[in-house]
């Protein structure tokens, strides 16, 4: 049984020329573990299959599995209840808390859910180059900065699943492969799913497999 | 509108100075009337008549100071009544309107006084004759035993003028129309009307510049009626005037749509003779500008049976008693067939 | 062009549209409504002036009250130019009426004007001329009553034939009204008031109207809020709009003027809609207002509203003067800012620390100049402005007081959502200070009033208990029925009391000397604010006089000081008495020597004490054979008195209420307009496993935490507001001092209303998020390519 299977999703969205079509007919799955690469041109549908896949985003039709849990089934609550504790997100921008120091912000989703664990938030920090900058304020970092806060703050949480949108989109290549390496060794360690967006093959080149997206199907 | 106006206009008694003559034409209602053949009575006669809608005492005095310079003085008081009788307290009908005018060559004064009657702010005794309103006064002085009227002082004053004079009769009283009952139109309308013509006056004017003392001569006017004057009737002239070798004439004409004239001729003894409709001819010789209206202020009289012609000239065009009601009155000299002095009261224009 | 580009922002964002036009509308109906009322007050009092002299002629009187007619005839017989006049109060129909009798041939040309369209005879022979309010207010009634305009409001005007037979005033008059110059020596008895009853009117409700603007001013300020911050959102929004503009060769000066063009549209279209709310507002009020004018200082207002062009051009003005003050800080920085400067609008309140900081010191340097005036500072006038200091130095604070409240709660937080919830509101409060200084003032001033009002009637009820001892008063027709009356009354009653009063000016002010028998219902009951020893038989002994608190606070006067009455000199003062609701000076000595000072003084009412008070009414009717008109039980006088009290403070009530909407019409403008930034800081919260509703939740929770703390906050200001109203404003007003008093259950009230006004600011937003699911959230992510 996979940690977050993903079976026949379909969705489309209304715009001025009727319904777009994005995602025709998308199954995937993660294995615990499994680190997947997820590739595709710009507007290919690769931000709204992680959107669905975090129960962000609902489908037109098609299922999303949590282990046997289906998504659908879900209330509101409890879809929340998921993305808490067992989802981790990274998404592209927007995904600090303004409000919250980085530190803060780092052990957010963990306390969150509950599994917050100080030291190896610390370590975590250390490791993402944080450890300076755990006081400053998200709007006083730079992106590259914010993006790795982001990643932690994912991370800090050890979701069963995490999915990241461009996570080192942001960054220089040696600070992203180095980010990158990390994702691939926490997961790696801790049994994480990894859904993963990236436009650069090299680094999908990396992953246990990686899938590409077109005409919203999976090649 | 001014509410003074309105008491005094638009009521069915106004007085006949007010312009228009709105509504005086109408029948007496509950008034006494005049009646050919009454007699009149003195001193009763003197006092004031409630009975009768409406009656003044108006007395005019040509006068000079040491200079020569001409002067004129006007007093009268209105009598109006809302309803016929007297009552005491704010229930009385009477309403009185005093008017003072003092005439200079170049300046003419005027100012006026209300009062309601039944209060004593405003009242007539016949005897001893005073007639009252406010401070202003016009009080026999006369011996007892003697006419009332046959020697006076008069007294008025405003903010800018003032002037106190004292008047002795030389004659009689004079009765004009038939005995003292005076037709004012063809129709028939009347009023009673006699006078005192024959005053010398001596007296202190108050002018802006100081007392001046002046002498001349005075002339009393007293009528009272409750339906003076025609509908038709517009307006009146009216001439009051000494000659020098002592006779007067008082004439007037009433414009309507057919002129009326009347006239008395009265003898430096007191002899009057009245002169019925027509007798008399009064022709406008020059306007004057006064208050914003074309006024006749010079005129041609003539009584063609005692081969009478004279021609009037103002004192002062510009003689306009500017009151709540408002009128032209004012001293004039007289030129000729006979020389004299007199005083000229239209209203109307 | 440049225009067009501009107001396609509106079209866009039609809300923050709607809010600015509201802002400025509201201020400026509050500020035009305030005006109408004040402007149409002080037209009656021009009116009730014309009717009774010619241009602020003087009239003469007699201390004693009336003068015998014959006076009149003498005077004008000597030549002065006076006319005379009947008046008093009397009962037409269904209500009570001032019959004003004068004699319209020597009346000024004033009186002549009320008359001008009428039956002149039907006046004289009794009928009468009244305001056409008042002519529905009398209903039927024997008089033919003419209704006018020209005559003040609760004023019938009648021949004074007619007044003196309605008011068994057979020969007397009131007074004379003088219409030529004055006479070169004053007769005997008589004396010269020159000032007019309009001029006294004035004097007298000045600070009732200055009350009035104070609350229109504050009104005005609170809706400036909305407008500023809307103007100012806007801005922020258009930056980017503003460099594309100039970066296609635009001019900074057409800019400039095409953005101060816009916002004069924006002034005029809310001017226009303002003062038609202003109109409506102010006509709903002036009944109200008129009845508190007229119960308070019997100032005769019309109870309906009059267009004035005038009026109409200064409400115009100050809705563009406004929009020019809210709008003034955004054209400065448009002046100012570089071609190039960054589009991101860098959420416009942010550079927050330093214009908190700013407003500390604001608040500070204002504290102090409301400390000074406090200290130093007298008259109506520093009160207000001492108020207008503390009020403002307060909104300023409130900001840096509220970031501290958060800070700490922060601090003490321990649940993640929590935290940040403290965390978030803190971030957000300097977009949402405006908002909250409008909020704090709103709710201040309604403190702060409150409790004024509630504390003055705490004391008013005790103190009509106090004063109202006797079970009836008895209105005498006249003298004559007077001493019959208290004959009748002596073996039937346990006491009878005559009220006696000349007017007199004491310590140079308008006022009246009142005559008091020695009777234990007085000592008992009479009370007291500041007593010299044995002041009861001190008075009773003829050895001074009793003065009111206003009379005592005006002229600094108080027990050892003495008073100059009419006629007696300088006398000591035994005792200060408080006179609520009464705006004239008064002095109280002992009956017998006031009929010594004052001999003949008519008795205008008689107090009864009885224990069977439904007997003697009975007698007085019965036998006696007076008119129920004429009897005033105690509970009938009681009530009378509260409501002319509850009126006075109605107006002040229905203002507190719009002040507090407008405030949460800021809060609400605020909140829609954050709305969609705070989307951007709510999303992740959502995406890392709060539900919409959940934060929802919050969203209103934290409005009602900053309104209950602004609320919190309030409550000190609003007390001080309202010992300033107290002890400063009320003195200077009305010349009484009244104790502070608490009552927290009005504040609870008023907590809950502003929580109901911040729910309902907040519940839209909220209720959009709530209802929109996940959706609006969404959307911030799906910008990320
Ligand atoms: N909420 C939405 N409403 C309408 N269209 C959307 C929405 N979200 C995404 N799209 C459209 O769906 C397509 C796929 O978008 P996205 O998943 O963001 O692509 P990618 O992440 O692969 O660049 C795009 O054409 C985008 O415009
Ligand atoms: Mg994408």
């Amino acid at each position: 049984m996979s940690l977050l299977a993903l079976k026949d999703i379909h969705k489309s969205f209304a715009s001025a020329e009727g319904p777009v079509a994005v995602l025709q007919g998308v199954s995937l799955a993660v294995q615990a573990g499994e680190v997947v690469a997820l590739t595709g041109e710009s507007g290919s549908g690769k931000s709204t299959l992680l959107h669905i896949a975090a129960g962000l985003e609902p489908v037109d039709a098609g299922q999303v599995l949590f282990g046997t849990q289906d998504m659908a089934a879900l209330p509101d609550a409890g879809r929340a209840q998921l993305r808490r504790g067992t989802v981790g997100l990274v998404f592209q921008q927007f995904n600090l808390v303004p409000s919250l120091s980085v530190g803060a912000n780092l052990a957010f989703q963990a306390r969150l859910a509950g599994k917050h664990d100080a030291a190896f938030c610390t370590d975590l920090a250390a490791r993402l180059g944080l450890a300076d900058l755990l006081s400053r304020y998200p709007e006083q970092l730079s992106g590259g900065q914010q993006q790795r806060v982001a990643i932690g703050r994912a991370l800090a949480a050890r979701p069963e699943v995490l999915l990241a949108d461009e996570p080192t989109g942001n960054l220089d290549e040696a600070t992203g492969d180095a980010v990158f390496a990390l994702m691939l060794e926490l997961a790696r360690a801790q049994g994480t799913g990894l859904l993963l967006v990236t436009h650069s093959a090299r680094l999908a080149g990396q992953c246990d497999h990686a899938i590409h997206l077109r005409n919203g199907r999976l090649a | 509108m001014n509410v003074k106006v309105l008491l005094f206009c638009l009521l069915p008694a106004a007085p006949v100075l007010a312009q228009g003559f709105a509504g005086l034409g109408t029948d007496a209602e509950g008034f006494a009337v005049p009646e050919r053949g009454r007699a009149l009575q003195f001193p009763r006669d003197h006092g004031a008549h409630p009975d009768y809608r409406i009656e003044w005492w108006y007395l005019t005095a040509t006068l000079q100071d040491a200079d020569g310079r001409d002067y004129g003085a006007q007093w009268t008081l209105f009598r109006s009544a809302l309803a016929p009788g007297e009552s005491e307290g704010w229930d009385s009908p009477q309403v009185w309107m005093g008017h003072a005018g003092l005439t200079t060559p170049d300046t003419h004064f005027s100012a006026e006084r209300f009062a309601r009657g039944g209060i004593g702010q405003a009242d007539v005794a016949a005897a001893p004759f005073a007639a009252r309103i406010d401070d202003w006064h016009m009080t026999s002085t006369a011996p007892d035993g003697a006419d009332a009227y046959s020697a006076l002082q008069i007294a008025a004053r405003d903010a800018d003028f003032g002037y106190d004079l004292r008047l002795e009769a030389n004659g009689p009283l004079v009765l004009h129309g038939q005995d003292g009952y005076s037709v004012k139109s063809a129709a028939g309308q009347a009023s009673y009307y006699y006078s005192q013509p024959f005053y010398s006056v001596t007296g202190t004017l108050d002018l802006p510049g100081g007392p001046v003392a002046v002498t001349g001569q005075g002339w009393l006017d007293r009528e009272w009626s409750s339906q003076p004057l025609a509908s038709d009737q517009t307006g009146w002239d009216w001439f009051s005037i000494v000659l020098e070798d002592g006779h007067r004439l008082m004439g007037f004409q009433l414009r309507g749509r057919q002129t009326f004239t009347a006239g008395t001729w009265i003898t430096p003894q007191g002899q009057a003779t009245a002169l019925p409709d027509g007798a008399l001819s009064f022709t406008p010789q020059g306007t004057a500008q006064v208050a914003g209206r074309d006024i006749p202020v010079r005129w041609q009289i003539d009584w063609p049976e005692q081969g009478l012609s004279l021609q009037t000239a103002p004192v002062n065009p510009q003689s306009w008693m500017d009151l709540t009601v408002s009128y032209w009155e004012g001293p004039i000299r007289v030129t000729g067939s006979h020389d004299g002095r007199g005083y000229l009261e239209m209203t109307g224009y | 062009m440049t225009l067009q580009a501009l107001l396609s922002h509106w079209a866009r964002n039609k809300m923050q549209l709607a809010m600015l036009l509201a802002g400025l509308t509201l201020a400026t109906a509050l500020w035009s409504g305030v005006q109408a009322l004040n402007a149409q007050a002080r037209g009656a009092y021009a009116t009730a002036a014309a009717l009774v002299s010619t241009d602020g002629a003087a009239r003469l009187e007699s201390p004693s009250g009336q003068l015998p007619q014959a006076l009149f005839v003498e005077l004008r017989r000597a030549g002065v130019l006076v006319s005379p006049v009947a008046e008093g109060r009397f009962i037409m129909g269904d209500t009570r009426v001032t019959l004003l009798g004068i004699e319209p041939l020597t009346a000024p040309p004033g009186t002549a004007a009320a008359l001008a369209d009428g039956d002149l005879q039907g006046f004289l022979s009794g009928g009468g001329y009244a305001h056409p309010e008042t002519v529905a207010q009398i209903g039927a009634s024997d008089m033919a009553l003419t209704p006018s305009q020209a005559v003040p409001v609760g004023t019938v005007l009648v021949d004074i034939g007619t007044a003196q037979t309605a008011l068994g005033m057979a020969d007397q008059i009131s007074h004379l009204m003088l219409t030529g110059p004055a006479p070169d020596a004053m007769p005997e008895g008589l004396r010269m008031a020159q000032a007019d009853a309009g001029a006294e009117l004035d004097g007298l409700t000045d600070s009732f109207h200055l009350n009035l603007t104070a609350f229109g001013a504050l009104a005005f300020a609170v809706g400036l809020f909305i407008v500023h911050s809307a103007v100012g959102l806007a801005f922020e929004q258009r930056r980017g709009l503003f460099r594309t503009l100039r970066s296609l060769g635009v001019p900074l000066r057409s800019l400039t003027l095409a953005l101060a063009l816009e916002l004069a549209l924006m002034a005029l279209i809310a001017g226009l809609a303002g003062l038609g709310l202003g109109y409506v507002m102010a006509a709903a009020l002036l009944p109200d207002v008129a009845a508190t004018l007229r119960g308070l200082y019997g100032a005769p207002v019309p109870g309906s509203l009059q267009f004035s062009p005038v009026w109409a051009l200064a409400g115009l003005a100050m809705a563009f003067a406004g929009a020019g003050l809210a709008g003034g800080q955004a054209l400065w920085r448009l002046w100012h800012m570089p071609v190039l400067a960054p589009a991101q609008p860098r959420a416009w309140a942010i550079a927050s620390g330093r214009a908190m900081r700013w407003q500390v010191v604001g608040a500070l340097a204002l504290g102090a100049l409301a400390f000074v005036l406090g200290v130093f500072g007298s008259g109506l006038f520093a009160g207000f402005a001492l108020l207008a200091a503390a009020l403002l130095a307060a909104a300023l604070l409130t900001p840096a007081a509220l970031a501290l409240c958060l800070r700490m709660a922060a601090r003490l937080a321990r649940a993640p959502v929590v935290q940040w919830f403290w965390a978030d509101s803190r971030q957000n409060l300097p977009r949402l200070s405006l908002a909250l200084m409008a909020l704090m003032l709103a709710l201040a001033a309604n403190i702060g009033v409150g409790t004024m009002v509630a504390s003055f009637r705490a004391t008013f009820i005790g103190w009509l208990d106090q004063r109202l001892v006797a079970e009836m008063t008895v209105t005498p027709r006249d003298a004559a029925q007077a001493r019959e009356l208290e004959a009748f009354l002596t073996s039937r009653v346990d006491a009878v009391l005559p009220l006696r009063r000349v007017d007199a000016t004491l310590a140079g002010q308008p006022g009246a000397v009142y005559a008091m028998r020695d009777h234990a219902t007085f000592r008992d009951n009479w009370p007291l604010i500041q007593a010299a020893a044995d002041s009861w038989d001190r008075l009773a002994g003829e050895q001074g006089a009793l003065i009111n608190e206003q009379l005592a606070r005006r002229a600094g006067l108080w027990p050892g000081d003495r008073v100059a009455l009419p006629g007696a000199g300088d006398v000591a003062i035994l005792g200060v008495y408080p006179d609520y609701g009464n705006p004239l000076a008064q002095a109280i000595v002992t009956e017998d020597w006031f009929d010594r000072l004052y001999p003949d003084t008519p008795t205008r009412q008689l107090a009864i004490r009885t224990d069977d008070p439904d007997a003697t009414r009975a007698a007085l009717l019965d036998e006696f054979g007076l008119t129920a008109q004429a009897i005033t039980d105690q509970a009938q006088a009681k009530a009378l008195s509260l409501a002319i009290f509850e009126r006075t403070f109605l107006i002040t009530g229905a203002l507190n209420v719009l002040t507090l909407s407008v405030a949460a019409l800021a809060l609400f403008a605020t909140l829609v307009t954050l709305s969609g930034l705070r989307l951007v800081q709510l999303a992740p919260l959502w995406a890392m496993g709060l539900t919409v509703r959940q934060l929802a939740g919050l969203e209103l929770a934290r409005a009602l935490v900053l309104a209950g703390l602004t609320m919190v906050l309030a409550l000190p200001v609003g007390l001080m507001l309202a010992q300033v109203l107290l002890a400063v404003i009320n003195v200077q007003a009305f010349g009484w001092r009244l104790p502070l008093q608490i009552f927290p259950a009005d504040w609870a009230r008023l907590a809950f209303w502003a929580g109901l006004a911040m729910l309902a600011a907040s519940a839209w937003p909220a209720w959009r998020l709530w209802r929109g699911g996940g959706e609006p959230l969404l959307r911030v992510f799906a910008y990320e390519r």
